[in-house]
């Protein structure tokens, strides 16, 4: 039987709604309303994980975001699980499922709890430095060094749920809806300006809504009670929209915030289905007003992270706003008023506190007296020396603190307890504030870091900002408002405000215990297992940089981001290397402030749109005759055509023979088509392209290589003069956006003078290649009007005809040395001239073939491919195209750079044919050449760019590039392999047909 | 995430636009005439300053066109935002 620990109704409880779920294959039950860790604290189990490197028993620790212990697998063993889930953050519902994680084979028995007495042996650094000998070892201790790394497991089949993204524009955003993010939302909103207010949890009103100070009034009411009817007041409040459930996770430059919003994740199984799980919010903000709070932070003392010790504010809130009892004796240890309020609301439930522990000598605050009134007795200028109990804390030893508080002294005494709240302070949630490239300044009497600046755009109110007593809040914020909107009044002015002050101050990083510290376990990162320890070790072998120390002893590195003891690493460096904490600086707030789901960040973006595809309009033509596709760019490209079982290699022999015996057919429309026109249309070719222009007739297609301004090839492509100011050019499949890019850059910044316009109509033609020695006759089948003949219609000319009334352009252009036309098409009349050339050419067993049959084809002719055959180091020269490189032109972009000191060197690596000395050994492309065979070590001299089987030569064939290729003509090089070294000997990069008889064959 | 006022367009989201490297940096209208070292200056060396400076940005996925943008490097505040051919802003 579990204990029930619900002690008193809670207005923000539904008793009524009586929830099951499953802890650890346990059930357990709840309320509506409840988090997971508020129904495992009323059913008593505090035990919920294991700590990543010691395997210590953790429990709850905290009632939010910042919790370091309670994260858990949600739905375990299943395609929607999620690991590291935290406990204080999942409402639960009816069938919920969560497990502990990092804990085998259960959280109650694990074997990795033997890490924690072996915990001598594990200081910060021990994998560096322990696995780093001998090296070649690694491989062997990666294996159990990765099986023992990780939090929580990933689901390992798709996720199911659907997530989405939305675009938000407003005038002012407000982060937090505690008093200050309501009353500034509020008020912007009653100012006409467009006001979205986000908060975190499932309830608006931050920690002011469960307040049971009697000492804070607002117009003499209770804080809370006030709070509630300005609440209450929203929902009528027009320009207002109110997101619960949404935690902002980065605040960019510009006021430009993402933020998570969970829709379905407090909702039963039947309820979430169809609906959006998580909706990622881009948000451009006129003005952001950050009211993000502020965290409670822990105290640094001996095993100060046993199940049962939690945060003070976390024991108030489980108590007043759940209704939960943390523990049946209670013990706080505090160096500040806020606990007093924590331990005056148990006693008025009921619920027993034994003793108050305060490092401080003294204080004279209000509430001291009740607590006095109520018969706890308080320990003053004390500290926890050590804690007991393994799985549940079962009591504390404290001894009084010397003048100084660098150590204790006395006689011990031991308290048992089953609950302590500690309670170290408070410390600004500025995550936000940084992440948006805001300075932080340090106060050194408060030791916070607070905003150093308000701008016109952003300003943090409340206890973000460092306000932190209800008339500082109140009234700073009534002020900040007003400057900020430029209103006059707000409508909480002038409200009457009483509260206690705090006066008496103590802070001590790491507190002292009898025991030396390297006896002592003082958690700093309780989730990274990081002690005050590590980070002493850390500054006693050289580290300095707060970054440093962070990624040597990864404190700070979890989840959870060291939300919780940040600021005393922090702190106790500080102490220790004698500069003033606001000197060290911090770690980098980096985004998000909580973990995001990976749905949330891709959005729909999933499957077919995480990078969407362009495929040609003969796509369906190409599925239904089965072919292979290659990605080309975003392109969808027909790769090979199989017939029955062939292999691609089989495939592609039989299409590369087909071509250039009878005919072939290639898609080529997806490469990149640029319509050029104006006056100045020639003289821009001749300043893109390396080769003259101005006397292209018009009819005429001429081949054009384009450098870049460093002189190295960018694309290739052939270019018609359709009249006298109008070109068209083509472009790689894969250059097509960057050519007209950088084209479009000139014309714009360089030569504004010249009357020329650029359209890319890639997508508005479908190109047909008809290719091989039949081409003509099939051609004129389809066009039977049209002469074909030499004279009329030469090699690298063009023609406008009409194919069934379609207005087609023909370009008689080869780029596998083949008699060849290139027919372009209206996009949509794509596939019917597609099946036109088909149909025309089955008497002459015309074969559809794909990319790599292209590839070959023109490889056996020597073509090259840019990007293939070069990388962005090959001038025309490197490729031995000097024939295309006009002397006669005064300047083309990147003329200047050939003539460079480096680009004229002779022995550049340059585009060679390999010939291997076995005809069936085929080149691995990217394989490294090399001269010399028992060198050591040994000189690359360059590497095979394309290689392939020509079936029309019967022999292995080539392309690379090789330094000084052009001067090792017929040398013997070696292409050194891992268990051999094939012989290649240079050869010219034409292997077939090197007087070009086949173009007009 | 910058917001970038297209002197063509207005105020769109970064990710409509591409940057360009340093701006007012003029093709030499006579190429063949520079030494190495005079077409290497033009060619490689850019600043790579902290503090204003004078940028091309290209409303890539929007209008196409080119302008200049002077940016504080340290903050990334945009300080001007000028058409292609016009003075970079003088403070």
């Amino acid at each position: 039987m579990t204990q029930n620990l619900r002690v008193k109704s809670s207005e923000f409880i539904d008793e009524t709604n009586r929830i099951s779920f499953k802890f650890d294959g346990k059930t357990y039950y709840g309320f509506k309303g409840d988090t997971l860790a508020s129904a495992l604290i009323a059913n008593n189990v505090h035990l919920v994980g294991r700590s990543f490197k010691y395997h210590r028993p953790r429990g709850i620790m905290t009632s939010g975001s910042e919790e370091p212990n309670a994260i858990v697998q949600v739905n375990p063993n299943s395609n929607i699980t999620e690991p590291n889930a935290r406990a204080t953050e999942i409402e639960i519902y009816e069938g919920l499922e969560a497990s502990s994680q990092n804990c085998w084979p259960s959280v109650n028995f694990d074997i990795g709890g033997i890490n924690n007495f072996l915990a001598p042996l594990f200081p910060a650094g021990f994998y560096y430095k322990t696995f780093m000998w001998p090296k070649s070892f690694w491989e062997k201790y990666e294996f159990f060094i990765r099986h023992s790394a990780g939090l929580g497991k990933s689901p390992n089949t798709r996720d199911p749920d659907i997530y989405d993204h939305r675009n938000i524009h407003c005038d002012v955003l407000v982060v937090g809806a505690g008093i200050s993010g309501i009353l500034a939302a509020k008020n912007a909103a009653k100012n006409n300006f467009k006001t979205l207010l986000l908060d975190e949890k499932n309830e608006l009103g931050g920690s002011t809504i469960f307040e049971a100070n009697e000492d804070n009034k607002i117009n003499h009411n209770s804080a809370s009670e006030w709070l509630k009817k300005e609440i209450n007041e929203l929902k009528n409040i027009k320009n207002l929209e109110i997101k619960t459930r949404t935690s902002v996770a980065a605040y960019h430059q510009y006021n430009y915030l993402l933020a998570r919003e969970n829709l379905t994740d407090h909702l039963v199984k039947k309820d979430k289905k169809n609906k959006i799980r998580q909706r990622l919010l881009k948000i451009r903000a006129k003005k952001v007003i950050l009211a993000t709070g502020a965290l409670e932070r822990p105290l640094i003392f001996n095993n100060n992270d046993r199940p049962g010790i939690m945060l003070s504010s976390a024991i108030k809130k489980y108590s007043n706003f759940y209704g939960v009892a943390c523990g049946t004796k209670n013990i706080f240890f505090t160096n500040n008023d806020s606990a007093y309020e924590s331990a005056l609301s148990l006693h008025n439930k009921g619920i027993k506190v034994e003793a108050i522990i305060d490092i401080r000598e003294n204080s004279d605050a209000k509430i001291i007296k009740k607590i006095n009134d109520a018969g706890i007795k308080i320990y003053w200028s004390h500290t926890i020396v050590d804690t007991r109990g393994y799985k549940r804390l079962s009591g504390v030893s404290i001894m009084k603190l010397s003048n100084d508080g660098t150590s204790v002294i006395g006689s011990k005494i031991s308290i048992s307890c089953n609950c302590l709240g500690i309670a170290g302070g408070w410390t600004p949630a500025v995550h936000l504030y940084t992440q948006s490239g805001s300075k932080l300044t340090f106060d050194e009497e408060r030791k916070i870091f607070i905003p150093k600046t308000d701008t016109k755009e952003q300003i943090s109110v409340g206890s973000c900002g460092g306000d932190f007593e209800l008339d500082e809040i109140i009234t700073n914020l009534n002020y900040k408002l007003k400057n900020f909107l430029d209103i006059n009044k707000t409508d909480f002015e002038g409200i009457t405000l009483e509260n206690d002050h705090e006066t008496s101050k103590r802070n001590i990083w790491l507190l002292p215990s009898d025991q030396t510290i390297g006896k002592t376990k003082p958690f700093v990162d309780y989730q990274n297992d990081a002690t005050a320890k590590d980070i002493k070790l850390a500054l006693r072998e050289g580290f300095r940089s707060i970054e440093h120390v962070k990624r040597y002893t990864t404190t700070g590195m979890g989840t959870d981001q060291g939300k919780l003891g940040n600021m005393h690493a922090l702190g106790i460096i500080a102490d220790i290397a004698g500069v003033k904490m606001g000197e060290l600086g911090t770690t980098t707030f980096r985004p998000p402030y909580t973990p995001l789901t990976f749905g949330t960040i891709v959005g729909r973006n999933v499957g077919e749109f995480f990078d969407t595809f362009r495929r040609t309009p003969m796509n369906d033509w190409h599925i239904k005759n089965k072919a292979e596709f290659e990605n080309v760019g975003q392109w969808k490209r027909s790769w090979y055509y199989p017939k029955e079982d062939e292999t691609m290699h089989q495939a592609v022999q039989r299409e590369s023979k087909a071509a250039r015996q009878s005919a072939g057919i290639l898609d080529a429309s997806t490469l990149g088509k640029i319509d050029i026109q104006g006056s100045d249309a020639s003289e821009f070719l001749n300043r893109v392209y390396t080769n003259a222009w101005s006397k292209l007739a018009i009819g005429k297609c001429r081949y054009g290589l384009m450098l870049n301004e460093d002189g190295m090839v960018y694309d290739d492509g052939v270019t018609t003069r359709l009249g006298e100011n109008h070109y068209i050019m083509t472009t790689t499949t894969g250059g097509a956006a960057n050519v007209l890019g950088k084209l479009e850059d000139y014309l714009q910044t360089e030569w504004p003078e010249l009357d020329v316009y650029l359209t890319s109509v890639t997508d508005h033609f479908a190109t047909a290649s008809l290719c091989g020695p039949n081409s003509k006759k099939i051609l004129n089948k389809i066009i039977p009007d049209l002469d074909l003949s030499d004279d009329i219609f030469p090699h690298m000319s063009f023609k406008e005809v009409l194919i069934d009334k379609i207005k087609c352009r023909i370009m008689r252009i080869s780029f596998t040395g083949e008699l060849s036309y290139e027919i372009n098409a209206p996009a949509s009349y794509g596939e019917a001239i597609w099946q036109k050339c088909i149909e025309a050419g089955k008497e002459f067993n015309i074969t559809p073939y794909g990319t790599e049959t292209m590839h070959l084809l023109r490889a056996e002719k020597g073509f090259i491919i840019v990007g293939q055959d070069t990388d962005g180091t090959m001038t025309p020269i490197d490729l031995q195209m000097d024939w295309i490189v006009s002397k006669k032109k005064y300047d083309f972009i990147g003329k200047r750079s050939l003539y460079r000191s480096d680009t004229m060197k002779e022995d550049r690596k340059q585009l060679v044919g390999l010939l291997t000395e076995d005809p069936n050994i085929v080149l691995e492309e990217g394989a490294q050449i090399i001269s010399e065979l028992n060198q050591k070590p040994v000189e690359m001299l360059g590497h095979v760019t394309s290689s392939y089987f020509s079936p029309n030569l019967n022999k292995s064939i080539a392309l690379a590039v090789v330094k000084d290729g052009k001067n090792m003509m017929g040398r013997k090089l070696f292409v050194p392999m891992e268990n051999k070294n094939i012989s290649v000997i240079v050869a010219n990069t034409v292997f077939y047909d090197e007087k070009n008889e086949r173009l007009n064959a | 995430m910058f917001l970038i006022n297209c002197p063509y367009c207005g105020e769109r989201d970064q990710q409509e636009f591409k940057a360009g490297g340093e701006a007012h940096i003029e093709r030499p209208k006579h190429p063949t005439e520079l030494s190495d070292d005079e077409w290497a200056e033009y060619l490689f060396m850019r600043k790579n300053i902290k503090g204003v400076q004078f940028e091309r940005w290209n409303h890539a996925h929007g209008c196409r066109k080119w302008f200049n943008m002077a940016r504080d490097t340290s903050n990334d505040e945009i300080k001007a935002i000028y058409k292609m051919g016009e003075k970079p802003p003088t403070q």
